[in-house]
């Protein structure tokens, strides 16, 4: 480990901070695009975190410390997981400190303290959006975990990483598992990050809504943060989803050309997942919520029927 | 990374793809979707016993593939569609278990099936031999989508993708059977769709329904 894999990391994990905005402008951009709206500027989200964090913020009376620091933790442990996945480069210091189920673990956190933080003041659209953010959460992630295992299964190696570095070393070969898998893990993503089938990211209607219903009574820059965090998340998605699906072009070594190409590819693969993620939100309806048990039990048996494709066909 | 020749990765992913659709006929509501999705079943076999075709150069499973795509990629499902036209039975209720139940049962079955292939595989010499135990779990599959089904006419979507499951374990377990077997398999699913038809006229002019629970009861206790 000498003083450039760390000055790739911080570069890595600032990248993931100042991008993840963006990327989520990108995507309402294409939405609105799709939906023949005019689109809003791509720099919009971060328009709305600067002007959140010029307030001031109101907190309810019955709040406990607990929900003043819910947001630097689920911001924490976005930007901690930036860190452990490979965005632009694999050679990461971080890796060894934590793996890909660490990084399952760690989005858990953030979601147990969000919904802890909803629950805090008492009001019942926090605490139905908790309850749901849980019900997806506990469903979702046993469908990760599968998509991990299949993946490591093939690599033999749980750290992010390796796993890009062992797969972009590959020729391409049909894979039926990796296919499979691919479909769980979209699913997840989407059901993870409030995208619709799920759960609808620019309603405002309370009795549908799950994720904004968790930030009903943040205001200024706790609200700032936990939307950063929130865009922070898709990134990170994206960027597993990269990292096990196409990670062909991602840098192994530090040769800043070799860097410079993998930056060039990331944002050209980020422009493309987030108009796939625009298309698909423009094509599909927001499932009932009680239909979302079924359509993340699917995602699980895409990850399952992965994982026994593997096991039996050894491909 | 195994480094398998390009026609037998292309084989694996028929046959993964296969299983993926037994699935979703597993969890599929509606009949019409249902018989479409034995159609693409039907279609995906054909292409695999194509492929197998080119791969072993035996001519015989060239005569399954079109006997299969004649069969059961157009014959059966237009025969299907057009009873479901003229029966007027657009929608299946509710299965027994609720979905997401079924395709967790689903799971279960597919891994019983892979234990179950296992002696089968290794006994077997074919390059095919892996996807036995996809074979296997698409005729359990099948199995459960007839048990969960209480209409009659999902039974037999059952009943006609578990032959699907059928052929492709023969396929892959020893190329194929014997011609005279396959035609006259081939006779008796046609035979046997036929009198089918006719029997769901039977059954609907008795009970007003193609619901096969009315059968269950015995005529001395109504």
């Amino acid at each position: 480990m000498s003083g450039l894999d760390w000055i790739v990391q911080v570069i890595g994990i600032a990248l993931a901070v100042a991008a993840a905005p963006v990327f989520v402008g990108w995507v309402n951009q294409c939405r609105a695009w799709l939906q023949n709206k005019s689109a809003p500027s791509i720099l919009l989200p971060y328009r709305g975190i600067r002007k959140l964090f010029h307030k001031d913020a109101v907190i309810a009376v019955n709040a406990s410390p607990l929900f003043r620091l819910a947001p630097y933790v689920v911001f924490g442990a976005m930007v901690t997981a930036a860190a452990i996945i490979p965005s632009i480069a694999t050679r990461l210091p971080f890796t060894q400190a934590a793996d890909a189920i660490a990084l399952v673990g760690l989005l858990a956190t953030a979601r147990v303290f969000l919904s802890l933080a909803a629950m805090d003041v008492g009001t019942a659209f926090g605490t139905m959006g908790a309850r749901r953010e849980m019900m997806i959460g506990f469903l979702a992630e046993p469908a990760l975990l599968v998509v991990i295992f299949v993946v490591s299964l093939t690599c033999a190696t749980t750290a992010l990483p390796m796993i890009a570095e062992h797969l972009s070393a590959q020729s391409f070969a049909l894979n039926p598992s990796l296919a499979f898998t691919a479909v769980a893990f979209t699913m997840v993503l989407l059901a993870e990050n409030a995208r619709i089938p799920v759960d609808n990211p620019a309603t405002h209607l309370e009795l549908t809504m799950i994720h904004e219903a968790l930030l009903l009574e943040y205001s200024a820059r706790h609200l700032a943060l936990m939307e950063w965090a929130a865009a922070l998340k898709l990134f990170n998605y994206a960027c597993i989803g990269f990292a096990v699906f196409i990670p062909w072009g991602i840098a192994t070594s530090h040769a800043p050309v070799s860097l410079a190409v993998s930056a060039a590819l990331l944002s050209a693969k980020l422009a493309v997942a987030g108009a796939a993620l625009a298309l698909i939100e423009t094509v599909s309806a927001k499932l009932r919520v009680f239909r979302a048990p079924e359509f993340l039990a699917t995602a699980f048996l895409f990850a399952v029927l992965g994982l026994l494709v593997r096991l039996l066909l050894g491909a | 990374m195994n480094a398998l020749p390009w026609d037998l990765q292309l084989l694996n992913t028929l046959a993964a793809l296969l299983l993926l659709l037994s699935f979703a006929m597993l969890s599929q509501r509606r009949i019409v979707a249902l018989v479409d999705l034995l159609a693409l079943q039907g279609a995906l076999l054909c292409l695999a016993t194509l492929l197998l075709a080119w791969r072993t150069g035996s001519p015989h499973l060239y005569v399954s593939a079109a006997l299969t795509l004649g069969l059961k990629v157009v014959f059966l499902p237009w025969l299907l569609h057009r009873l479901i036209r003229r029966l007027g039975v657009y929608w299946d209720t509710e299965p027994l278990l609720n979905i997401a139940g079924t395709m967790l049962l689903g799971v279960l079955v597919v891994i019983f099936a892979f234990g179950l292939a296992q002696p089968i595989t290794a006994l077997a010499s074919t390059a095919t031999r892996n996807s036995i135990g996809i074979a296997v779990a698409v005729i359990l599959i099948a199995f459960l989508t007839m048990i969960t089904r209480r209409k009659a006419m999902s039974q037999v979507v059952g009943f006609l993708s578990m032959e699907n499951g059928l052929f492709f374990g023969a396929m892959s377990a020893t190329y194929g059977m014997p011609m005279i077997v396959e035609l006259g398999v081939a006779l008796d699913v046609l035979v046997a769709m036929l009198v089918l038809g006719v029997f769901f006229f039977q059954i609907r002019e008795q009970f007003d329904s193609l619901d096969l629970k009315h059968l269950e009861s015995l005529r001395e206790d109504q």
